[in-house]
């Protein structure tokens, strides 16, 4: 699960893919999220992450992520070498 | 530890290049915390979830503005509650205590209409479904009858001269207003002399009294000129009358259709951009008739028989989030307890939905579907809208007219239904069905009674 090396991804949650073009915006959670998937960090690194951040529960927390990486892979914004 | 801070679901959303979205505007997500006053998590702990919630101020402030637009541009106005558009007796109570009478299209909302105690000749019986004792129960009492095709005009005459009783009696009248679809399909069409045939019959039978003339062009009817078009053509009908019969109806009944605020699913604007006003329907219509060639030495009453734009904005819907999914697409979905079922006009709006309580800035498209098995159960194919969690509470606008008459009972039971009276007091004005209510219309015979698994 990795964020593919050429998008770039500002600190108010800009995230621009240079070879489509094409730019989004992520929520102070999302940014959250992909900042610490930049770092390497796991899915149970990034869950303990949020719950400690946020008044969030461990199952909530798992399953937006999951929904969150699947957005992500929608928009083509990840690799594929975790399969 | 610091205090850990409020939690927003994550999302990534796309920019769509410098595209203004559809409506070249912003759309408003003011939450909708409170309803008349009352907190709607507060409504949905006492009333349960889904909740149809209604506000009298609101129906009687419609009804007083409606009823001033006609009075200030014609003389003589009289309004008819239409039955069909929500029939629960308390909503038909405030209409007939501000002074309207019944329309009704069927013996079931005649009988309701007696029940309440409107008096008989205070009921319009319109529809082309009335039987030879729903015709003869209105004979009786002397109810305005709306003939609606020839084989219930001879059924008419035929009672009347048995009985000796003289009916009262209107047709209905279809005819071209210039807007599509056409409906043609309710009463005596104008442009190829059906109408004028039958007012014929009516009068030469001399069975019957000639007291009115009607027409219902459409419904959400977005064109007040159409009715300006109606009115003209039913006073040429009356003038028609009045000069060769020298009689004079009493009434001139343009129905109703006006457009509620509501956006037709498929229309670029929003229904509150785009629908007219009450008063742009009264100027088109009163004018219409004060230029017609109508002379009578009495001018006829105008009827209005507005149901939709009288109630659609004093209802409300409350719901609940029940879970929140991602499609096959990547699209994303959120399923509410209200369905099709509960908000059958899904199927003709693009509803005005909103939270129910504080949110921030993020939104995302997603999906709103309802709680029924089924592929059609669909209350917003696409919106725009804050992050919804499970749990979280949603209001759906402007649903006053048609779906506490037009819901199914279909996999669950219909919800409370709460009335907020002009003082705030809460009133419960249908109780949710519960199993019994189903079952006991049900008959078990004995050879079905038992088994064994
Ligand atoms: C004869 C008649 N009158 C009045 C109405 C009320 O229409 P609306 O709710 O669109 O005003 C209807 C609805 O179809 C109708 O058929």
């Amino acid at each position: 699960m990795k964020i593919k090396s050429n998008i770039a991804i500002s600190d108010n949650g800009f995230v621009f893919n240079p070879v489509t073009g094409e730019s989004f915006t992520a929520n102070p959670t999302g940014l959250e999220i992909m900042n610490q998937m930049r770092r390497g960090a796991s899915a149970p690194q990034i869950v303990e992450t949020l719950c400690n951040m946020f008044q969030v529960e461990p199952t909530q927390a798992e399953r937006d992520l999951q929904d969150f990486i699947e957005m992500m892979r929608q928009y083509h914004l990840l690799t594929y070498d975790e399969e | 530890m610091p205090t850990r801070k409020i939690y927003e679901r994550p999302v990534i959303k796309k920019l769509e290049g410098n595209m203004p979205n559809k409506f070249g505007m912003r759309s408003a997500h003011e939450p909708t915390q409170s309803i008349e006053g009352h907190a709607v998590k507060d409504l949905i702990n006492e009333f349960g979830s889904p909740l149809f919630v209604i506000s009298e101020k609101k129906l009687r402030k419609n009804y007083r503005n409606a009823r001033q637009a006609f009075q200030t541009r014609y003389p003589k106005v009289q309004f008819a509650w239409s039955y069909k558009t929500n029939y629960l007796d308390a909503v038909c109570n405030i209409y007939h205590q501000e002074g309207s009478w019944a329309e009704v299209v069927s013996g079931f909302e005649y009988d309701k209409a007696i029940r309440n105690g409107v008096p008989g000749s205070k009921i319009i019986f319109n529809g082309p479904d009335k039987t030879d004792s729903d015709l003869r129960k209105a004979i009786t009492n002397n109810s305005l009858i709306h003939i609606d095709h020839l084989d219930e005009l001879y059924m008419l005459q035929d009672i009347a001269r048995e009985s000796k009783m003289r009916p009262r009696v209107a047709i209905r009248v279809n005819m071209d207003t210039g807007v599509y679809p056409m409906w043609d399909r309710f009463g005596f069409n104008y442009e190829n002399g059906q109408a004028w045939d039958a007012l014929n019959k009516i009068m030469f039978s001399g069975l019957m009294d000639l007291v009115g003339l009607h027409t219902h062009i459409g419904t959400f009817m977005l064109s007040p000129n159409a009715y300006a078009v109606a009115a003209s053509k039913l006073a040429h009908l009356a003038q028609s009358l009045l000069n060769k019969y020298n009689h004079e109806i009493k009434y001139i009944d343009i129905g109703g259709g006006f457009a509620s605020k509501n956006t037709l699913k498929g229309s670029y604007l929003p229904g509150s951009d785009v629908s007219p006003s009450i008063h742009d329907f009264a100027e088109a219509i009163a004018s219409a008739l004060m230029n017609s060639d109508y002379r009578p030495k009495t001018p006829p009453v105008l009827v209005i028989e507005s149901g939709r734009a009288l109630i659609d904005d004093a209802a409300w819907l409350l719901g609940t989030v029940l879970a929140n999914k991602r499609l096959s697409d990547g699209r994303r979905a959120t399923i509410l307890d209200i369905g099709v079922n509960t908000l059958f006009t899904a199927f003709w709006y693009d509803h005005l939905i909103t939270p129910a309580q504080p949110i921030t800035s993020y939104t995302e498209d997603t999906a709103l579907y309802g709680p029924l098995c089924m592929n059609i159960d669909v209350v917003r194919e696409n919106v725009n809208l804050p992050l919804l969690n499970r749990g979280d509470h949603v209001v759906v606008h402007h649903v006053g007219a048609y779906n506490m008459t037009q819901w199914l009972q279909f996999i669950t039971l219909r919800p409370n239904v709460l009335l907020i009276d002009e003082e705030g007091g809460k009133h419960l004005i249908r109780r949710a069905e519960s199993l019994d209510t189903i079952t006991s219309q049900e008959i078990m015979p004995a050879h079905l009674a038992h088994f064994d698994l």
